[in-house]
């Protein structure tokens, strides 16, 4: 029998304010321990929540950018559990009415477009940290307590692992071009749960689901689906059933395995938080949220296919990031050939950054620098082959092109008779090879060509070497 | 007439990690019983058409500014906790 795969996230991203969504404490990732809080942090008796305005406007906003319909009244709630994380033994977050609803975004899988619904964005309050120790004791540090967080929650409109990850990696470009998160999955600021059920191919109803938890990274959300959609499936080819379970990915493995089994403990009792008056959100306070949006990476993507001829593929990865995004578009901005600019960004500088474990804004390389380079190298001042070598000065120690070539002596040599005379020593230097090329040995061409670069120190123009040298063969 | 059972007792204590005898439950059901068959007369109040209320006051966009300010004193706060370490609060190892 055949399966159809049914995936549903939850991806919980934490807003990048100054201070906590329920308390003015800072909200900064990697503070000593217990630093950034507040007496309202630890639930200390008569303290009450003050809800910080920034998180709402970054939660409006997120939503907007999710393509959702903001409430126009909304309010908290309490979501009741005890455990040292959170010493109110309540979260409060958003029940019945959320900040967004009714949203989705479209993603790409091998040539196919597809809209993801969003069911909805709630606000919420992020629990603190806790290290589990082998001695019987857990360390708590609450300077996480109370950090602003939105929840995304996606109808279930996954149908592959593959279709999951597109969804998050669009999720994560959409999110940070807002800029309301750093969406870094390494620090903790992009987090998701998985929902996975099968059901047979033509039946409506939806099969019994797990919850997938511990995903770190966007390729273990697509392997621990993966795996765990083959899990099912082995339990359900046999004859048994799925039982309603969390469980975890483990990483070293790659296998899911049982975190608990899901129960009548999960009671939450939500109720109102009475700490906390209705929110109402009018007309002119969404516009003024939605004129803050810039413009989002499908727009850009869009724009780079149809204004400036790149390729669907050049599109999609410049987009990726809103950084390398804006770089491109301010080195365009400079006067570079915008086919040049992408092949560079995604070539040279990719590279570098990929091996050193940089981002752009770590390295020396400015868009007026990266411009000034391809200038030289269409108006043909420099061969390719030395933008290479500007290159590496331009991204580890800045500055403009045209400076760096004229310091290092690195103009490519386009003068005829100066290239004729080095073609003419060199040929009388490798008569071998002339032989060699009459014979109709065409590497010998090659060879020759080298020995002009190396001459040269490489600044030769190669398509006029090429031409000399033929030239110059003949005559002999 | 709702009836608010040992039972339910004994599921509710448990959120709160408290434990009772049977016959602390039985004391508690029938006390519960009391005021959940008092919250029972709004039953009685014709609400259809009604926007649930989520506040008693008739106020709204209560909000604070992003700015950091009352920052709670790490050792202040450490000295009023029962054991800690680097800085961390030192609790039973629940899981």
């Amino acid at each position: 029998m055949n399966f159809e795969t049914i995936v549903g996230l939850e991806v919980h991203v934490e807003l990048k304010t100054d201070t906590k969504i329920f308390s003015p404490a800072p909200s900064h990732y990697g503070a000593e321990p217990n630093m950034n809080i507040h007496v309202k942090d630890l639930a200390y008796p008569g303290t009450l929540p003050t809800l910080n305005k920034q998180a709402v406007d970054f939660g409006m906003k997120a939503s907007m950018a999710l393509n959702c319909e903001v409430a126009d009244v909304m309010n908290f709630d309490r979501k009741h559990y005890f455990y040292p994380d959170n010493p109110a033994a309540y979260q409060i977050s958003q029940d019945k009415r959320p900040v967004g609803q009714n949203g989705w975004i479209e993603i790409e899988v091998e040539g196919k477009k597809k809209k993801i619904r969003i069911e909805r964005v709630h606000l919420e309050e992020d629990a603190g940290k806790l290290t589990h120790s082998d001695n019987g004791y857990s360390l708590v540090d609450l300077n996480r307590q109370g950090t602003p967080l939105i929840e995304i929650v996606t109808e279930a409109d996954i149908r592959s692992p593959e279709e999951a990850y597109a969804f998050l990696e669009k999720l994560k470009a959409i999110i940070q071009y807002t800029g309301v998160s750093d969406v870094r999955m390494e620090e903790g600021s992009l987090r998701c749960d998985a929902n996975i059920s099968l059901r047979p191919f033509g039946q409506e109803k939806f099969g019994t689901k797990t919850e997938l938890k511990n995903l770190n990274s966007f390729n273990f959300v697509r392997r621990g689906i993966a795996n765990e959609v083959e899990r099912q499936e082995k339990i359900l080819l046999s004859g048994e059933e799925i039982q309603q379970e969390t469980r975890r990915y483990d990483e070293a493995t790659g296998q899911t395995v049982l975190m608990r089994i899901k129960g009548s403990a999960n009671d939450y009792r939500f109720i109102n938080d009475p700490d906390l008056p209705e929110i109402h959100i009018d007309q002119e306070w969404k516009e003024r949220v939605r004129a803050e949006i810039p413009e989002l990476p499908d727009a850009r993507k869009a724009r780079y296919v149809n204004d400036l001829e790149l390729s669907e593929y050049d599109a999609h990865v410049l987009t990726l990031t809103k950084e390398m995004s804006d770089f491109f578009d301010a080195t365009v901005e400079a006067g570079a050939d915008a086919k040049l600019a992408s092949n560079w960004l995604m070539g040279e500088v990719s590279a570098y950054l990929n091996a050193e474990q940089k981002e752009l804004h770590d390295t020396a390389l400015t868009p007026e620098g990266l411009s000034s380079m391809i200038k030289l190298i269409t108006d043909g001042t420099i061969s390719s082959k030395i933008a290479k070598k500007v290159f590496k000065e331009l991204i580890e120690n800045g500055g403009n092109a045209a400076d760096i070539v004229k310091e290092k002596g690195l103009v490519q040599i386009s003068d005829e008779g100066t290239l004729r005379t080095i073609v003419t020593e060199i040929l009388d230097a490798n008569e071998q090879s002339i032989e060699d090329f009459k014979n109709g040995k065409d590497r010998a061409v090659g060879f020759l060509v080298g020995q002009v670069m190396k001459a040269t120190k490489g600044q030769a123009n190669p398509p006029l070497v090429n031409k000399i040298l033929l030239e110059e063969i003949n005559k002999r | 007439m709702t009836k608010f059972t040992a039972e339910d007792v004994h599921y509710f204590a448990n959120f709160a990690k408290l434990t009772f005898s049977d016959q602390e439950a039985e004391v508690f059901s029938e006390i519960i019983s009391e005021l959940v068959e008092f919250g029972d007369a709004l039953k009685e109040v014709d609400t259809d058409n009604i926007e649930p209320m989520t506040h008693p006051l008739q106020m709204f966009n209560v909000l604070r500014e992003d700015v950091p300010q009352d920052v709670l004193d790490r050792d202040e706060m450490l000295a009023s906790v029962k054991e800690h370490e680097d800085g961390m609060i030192k609790v039973p190892n629940i899981l």
